[in-house]
């Protein structure tokens, strides 16, 4: 009898919290940007949401003893992650975010970024045309952030445990690696799938590994459950993976050149390569955030990260392209043959080589809406590595 | 003048204060309770109603904002989508493996600890139990990666003694062999209790109607312990349940756990409603959990 009555009372108490919580609706409210026209005082710090190994120290540090802004990095491990970073606690977090192309139309439509100013960024004059107002952050000739890098996600093996020498994809979905594949945990990776698929199966008819139909996202997520029994781990994060490659659990795997150069510089027997059938890959742009605290630190910020030197330094260290023609000469004088290694003095044609991500969207690109959207990518994605 | 002439009057008011709160024994205790009562209602109440109520909500998939619209939709796709169940029914089965494992582990050892072990040794147990709780819980996980990957130092023991090499990194064994060992601390010590409750009499009398040493543990000791041992698996069982750091770092290709996917869901998809709605399914499991132990008797063991 007394259980009861506490019972009762517990329900009564709960049900005038959950009033009292539907009662108070939550009203958002979006800022028209007026741009800047020049770059005032730093604000002292810079709160910034990045990739891991965009944050490193050889050009904060400078960037920091020159401008009294402090950087705060927070590494995320997808584009999802990022977004919903920028996005959490009412998206004043954080300042900047760099953003791959999966991920900046997202933050454009959802209001959590703000136009910027290019002019503010002399060295924007010196990028790639590609690169300066692509569609993935220019709307409208409005430009949400400043292009930074690109590259490939490429196909990374121990060259002792695998022999031959892959040159196509083939070689992550072929049992002959069983237990010893690794790719990321990121719905994204289907593109990869799809990409292939382009290559195999012509009869599927997939022309952009993003913009798939429901048989041919089928037909993708098909050929990764399939996988899924060679899959070692999908790994979280660059310090994921190398230590797969380490240990020798992973033998070969879907990478990012940064692992590869972190295996190398440890000394593992390792090499990526460009399959065959082409790769996808990144194109990343720092955005600023809708309602960044430190606006003036982020300007600061860009346009250290847009300096040749700078570049460069990124660039090998990462192992990407850079966006500012001029980083070649200096990329030479940081390790020779690398501008030519990482395709930094004629990257046109290789640039139109690479699918770089994209957020998958109901309207395909043949004026179709037959196309699925992200997500049902991610609930595919749930269902392939469950 | 005024300050002597006041101090009768609060003297006054104090003592009829205390006469109200003497006459009324009901008035003494809830003021007391006041305090920590509010605390459990507003952190642990509220925080549960409002994990209930959200998993009623949905959101917008385009511009990832929250709709307070009531829907069943989380729930729907939590039974329909069979990924979920399999990654329901593999979280609840290891949490499950783990609590058998640590159950048939801790009962010798605590026997072992509580009633042959010399008094000194006892002390060097109990410390040796509970040395590990002191260090982190993320470096005990990553130093068992380290033991268990390809080239770690089991398989280079197991290759030093011609055992050949086993495969068990990242993988559903590994997940087990690691949660098995973390938490079996807990486990040890409610059943190490509960042993030492055992009178020694209870085990001499069953020896001396004729009980073989078996058929005592079976008879006499096991009934005495067990809720002890409920209590312990409570812990192993539901630590396990809602762990995702584990199954992150050591964890195969097939080895998402309830947790992974919450936090998937808010801390990638910033989909908290579905995230709250698969949370309420280890939260109902553990009911049904606590319901069963209450029956064998266990929260008199806690």
């Amino acid at each position: 009898m007394k259980l009861a009555k506490i019972d009762w009372a517990l329900g009564a108490l709960c049900s005038v919290l959950i009033l009292g919580a539907a009662a108070c609706g939550s009203s958002s409210s979006k800022s028209a940007s007026n741009l800047p026209t020049s770059i005032g005082k730093g604000e002292g710090q810079l709160n910034l949401v990045a990739w891991e190994g965009y944050a490193e120290p050889k050009w904060v540090k400078p960037f920091e003893a020159s401008t009294g802004c402090v950087v705060h990095a927070k590494y995320a491990g997808s584009s999802d992650e990022m977004v919903t970073l920028m996005r959490q606690g009412g998206g004043s977090q954080y300042d900047m975010v760099s953003a791959s192309g999966d991920a900046s139309l997202r933050l454009i439509s959802g209001g959590d970024v703000a136009a910027m100013n290019v002019n503010l960024v002399p060295e924007w004059k010196n990028f790639i045309p590609q690169l300066q107002s692509p569609p993935h952050n220019t709307v409208n000739g409005v430009h949400y952030g400043i292009s930074l890098q690109w590259g490939p996600n490429s196909l990374l093996y121990n060259t002792k445990a695998v022999t031959p020498a892959p040159t196509s994809w083939a070689a992550i979905y072929s049992p002959n690696y069983k237990g010893l594949v690794t790719v990321p945990a990121n719905p994204i990776q289907i593109a990869d799938a799809a990409l292939y698929l382009s290559k195999t199966q012509p009869g599927l008819g997939i022309t952009d590994p993003y913009e798939l139909t429901e048989p041919q996202l089928n037909a993708a997520v098909k050929l990764l459950k399939e996988q899924r029994p060679l899959i070692k781990k999908y790994w979280t994060g660059a310090a994921d993976e190398v230590e797969l490659f380490k240990s020798g659990d992973a033998t070969i795997g879907a990478a990012w050149p940064l692992q590869t150069n972190t295996l190398e510089a440890d000394h593992v027997p390792v090499k990526e390569i460009i399959p065959s059938e082409g790769v996808t890959g990144w194109a990343d742009t720092w955005m600023l955030a809708a309602h960044a605290k430190d606006p003036n630190c982020a300007y600061k910020w860009v346009n250290w990260v847009s300096t040749p030197k700078v570049q460069a330094e990124q660039a090998l260290s990462f192992g990407e392209t850079p966006a500012n023609t001029k980083a070649c000469s200096y990329m030479e004088e940081i390790k020779k043959g690398s501008c030519e290694k990482y395709h930094a003095n004629a990257p046109a044609s290789y640039f139109n080589s690479i699918k770089f991500w994209k957020t998958p969207v109901k309207a395909c690109g043949n004026g179709q809406n037959d196309c699925m959207d992200y997500t049902v990518w991610q609930r595919k994605w749930t269902e392939i590595t469950a | 003048m005024s300050a002597t002439a006041s101090a009768p009057q609060l003297s006054g008011l104090r003592s009829r204060v205390s006469a109200v709160l003497y006459r009324r024994p009901w008035l003494r205790a809830g003021l007391l309770l006041s305090g920590p009562g509010a605390w459990f209602v507003l952190i642990y109440l509220a925080a549960l109603c409002l994990l209930f109520l959200s998993a009623l909500w949905s959101v917008n998939s385009f511009s990832g904002k929250i709709e307070h619209n009531w829907t069943l939709e989380n729930f729907e796709t939590l039974v329909k989508v069979p990924a979920y169940r399999t990654i329901a029914l593999r979280t609840i089965g290891i949490a499950a493996a783990v609590t058998v494992t640590d159950i048939v582990l801790a009962v010798p050892f605590a026997f072992f600890a509580a009633r042959v072990a010399p008094r000194r040794l006892r002390a060097v147990l109990f410390v040796a139990i509970l040395v590990p709780l002191w260090s982190s819980y993320l470096a005990r996980v990553f130093a068992w990666r380290l033991i268990l990957a390809k080239d770690g130092v089991l398989n280079y023991f197991l290759g030093q003694v011609g055992l050949g090499q086993v495969n068990v990194g990242y993988s559903n064994w590994a997940m087990w062999i690691v949660f098995s060992y973390i938490w079996l601390p807990f486990m040890i010590l409610p059943v190490w209790a509960a042993i030492e409750r055992v009178p020694d009499s209870y085990l001499e009398a069953s020896a001396d109607l004729g009980a073989r040493a078996w058929q005592t543990v079976r008879g006499v000791l096991l009934p005495l312990i067990l809720p002890g041992i409920v209590a312990g698996s409570i812990f192993t069982f539901s630590l396990t349940l809602g762990d995702f750091i584990t199954p992150t770092l050591v964890g195969g290709a097939g080895s998402t756990f309830i947790g992974n996917v919450v936090y998937q869901e808010v801390g990638i998809s910033n989909n908290v409603p579905f995230a709250a709605a698969f949370a309420t399914v280890p939260l109902v499991v553990m009911g049904i959990y606590l319901l069963i132990a209450r029956r064998l008797g266990a929260f008199e063991a806690l």
